[in-house]
């Protein structure tokens, strides 16, 4: 069991999100930063789909009543065990009793904690990820408070195993995913482009655009010099999408992210590529990003060759279970 | 029919099937939403209809944009062929104004009617469900009569409780789950909207025809008691 001790900012059981129920407007929720959460899964012999917690800024205190085997991957949040600071993207044995706390967010603004097994929640819709408005799904559908209690899974026999094993045992990390102070997230052009006019279209791939503090799971606003249509218009809500970046009558666009609503009538300017989610996912109020085209061949180019890599690090993970075991 | 194709980004495809809301291509998004939830192609993770597109996701691992580009082109060719799928009708008891409907004055005033005249033009509407979105099991409906259209709110509410029956503009529909929202409330159904345990976990979907029937709030209680019974 994970016993909270200290809840944090905003601590939500995550899993990689609920697929297939967008058209009853159901959100997909899931990780903001999926690439961490699947890592972070394979590192302690998980499904990558498994429900893992995405720790947010201000971490929580957490002990665990029993041995387990956790991985911690995306933003470095200072974390420390039982006062020790700890390393990030590898496999850690910890001890019954021991305590989870975190420190200064020093790169990134969320954290993965991945647990051997699993958070075992019910799945709702397919799906253990937290849908805070709705209030289902994750941990009774809200974020995580002091005194709640958090299931795990069952182990595998090999994950059993390596939780006998000492801290240290493990040594080999994952090299870190890179996430920057002012990152360039490259982006498609999106599908109401050319309704802006061509200082616009020129300005969103050439200016800096701040994160502002309106920003959550649901979006990111950005701040920035004002984007404006070439002529007004009034359009016919669709389907958005993971990274869609809207721009309302205000001009300052907005990224939406895995809270998203399923359906918007603003005019989208731009899409992330997939394989950038995580670097706008990480970023921290007031920090800023600039936008650089990419086509939509290369960017479905990257997310395979991303795909292929995972398998990859799947693989290596595998071979060191093997070695330690 | 003129149908066009766009990438929304690297994951997913638009299928355009018209620029305007109207009936036709109202049952042309009907019949492709048929078509995507019989065939399933393997590369489709999921499909999102809405007033004149239907967003279909994909993974790219299994396809790139050209190649479902190119089979959705080839599914949409049989697409005349089909019968249009017999649209369900779903009545809405609804308990008008009071504390249920605060802005029923409002709307009946900004149209010069009585109370009395707004819920008579509202329960006797023809509806249809455009599209879900927004919410979980939120209904963008069509139809409703101009007699009775209203402004959205100048500055949005913060909590509009669940399952209150709301009019902004030409349109009508109902708040599934309890969240902030602009649009002028006129009444409560006892039924619930969002089932999360249930498949489909919403109570409309996209091209459901709809009837408002006025209850009373004795009837709205009783009704509460059992929110997902078709009848008290």
């Amino acid at each position: 069991m994970l016993k909270i001790l200290k809840s944090g900012l905003q601590t939500t059981v995550q899993d990689l999100g609920r697929t297939g129920f967008q058209k009853y407007g159901v959100i997909a929720s899931g990780a903001m930063d999926p690439y961490a959460h699947r890592l972070a899964n394979l590192l302690v012999g998980n499904n990558e789909q498994a429900a893992a917690l995405e720790i947010t800024l201000a971490g929580p205190v957490i002990e665990f009543t029993e041995d387990v085997l956790i991985a911690l991957c995306g933003g470095d949040l200072s974390p420390q065990l039982d006062g020790e600071a700890v390393g990030t993207w590898r496999t850690l044995a910890v001890a019954k009793g021991s305590t989870l706390t975190f420190g200064e967010p020093r790169i990134g603004a969320r954290c993965y904690l991945a647990i051997a097994g699993g958070i075992d929640v019910p799945a709702v819709m397919g799906s253990r990820s937290t849908y805070l408005r709705a209030r289902i799904g994750g941990f009774q559908g809200r974020a995580l408070e002091k005194g709640d209690e958090l299931p795990i899974g069952d182990a595998t026999q090999q994950q059993k195993a390596l939780q006998q094993h000492g801290e240290n045992d493990f040594d080999w990390q994952l090299a870190p995913a890179r996430y920057f102070e002012e990152p360039v997230i490259r982006m498609m052009p999106g599908r109401q482009f050319n309704l802006f006019d061509e200082d616009s279209k020129k300005r969103i791939f050439s200016e800096a655009y701040t994160v502002s503090a309106n920003s959550d799971r649901m979006g990111y606003r950005l701040e920035g010099s004002g984007l404006a249509l070439k002529t007004p218009a009034e359009l016919i809500s669709e389907a958005v999408a993971f990274g869609s970046v809207q721009v309302p009558a205000d001009g300052n666009p907005i990224v939406l992210l895995a809270d998203r609503q399923t359906t918007g009538g603003y005019p989208k300017i731009g899409q992330v590529a997939s394989v950038d989610l995580p670097l706008i996912s990480q970023l921290k109020q007031g920090q800023q990003l600039r936008f650089k085209e990419i086509s939509v061949a290369d960017a479905q180019q990257r997310w395979i060759e991303q795909e292929q890599s995972i398998h990859r690090i799947k693989a290596a993970i595998q071979l060191k279970w093997e070695e330690w075991t | 029919m003129n149908i066009s194709f766009s990438p929304l980004g690297d994951q997913a495809i638009v299928i355009e099937l018209g620029n305007e809301i109207n009936e036709q291509t109202e049952q042309q998004i009907r019949k492709v939403a048929a078509l995507l939830e019989s065939r399933q192609p393997e590369w489709m993770t999921e499909f999102v209809p809405a007033f004149v597109t239907v967003s279909v996701f994909y993974d790219p691992c299994l396809a790139l944009y050209d190649k479902v580009k190119i089979e959705l082109e080839r599914l949409l060719a049989h697409l005349g062929e089909d019968i249009p799928a017999e649209s369900r009708t779903v009545e809405i008891p609804v308990c008008y104004g009071g504390k249920f409907g605060p802005d029923l004055e409002f709307v009946a005033q900004h149209n010069k009617l009585t109370p009395r005249e707004v819920i008579d033009i509202h329960t006797a509407g023809n509806y249809s469900v455009h599209m879900i979105g927004f919410a979980p099991g939120f209904p963008f409906i069509g139809g409703m009569s101009e007699k009775i259209a209203a402004p959205r709110r100048d500055s949005p509410r913060i909590r509009i409780p669940e399952r209150t029956v709301g009019i902004a503009g030409m349109q009508t529909g109902v708040y599934p789950i309890e969240t902030p929202g602009g649009w002028q409330l006129i009444g409560k159904t006892p039924l619930r909207l969002f089932r999360p345990e249930n498949d489909p976990p919403t109570l409309l979907q996209a091209g459901d025809k709809v009837i408002f029937k006025e209850i009373s709030e004795d009837d709205y209680h009783a009704w509460e008691e059992d929110p997902d019974a078709e009848n008290p």
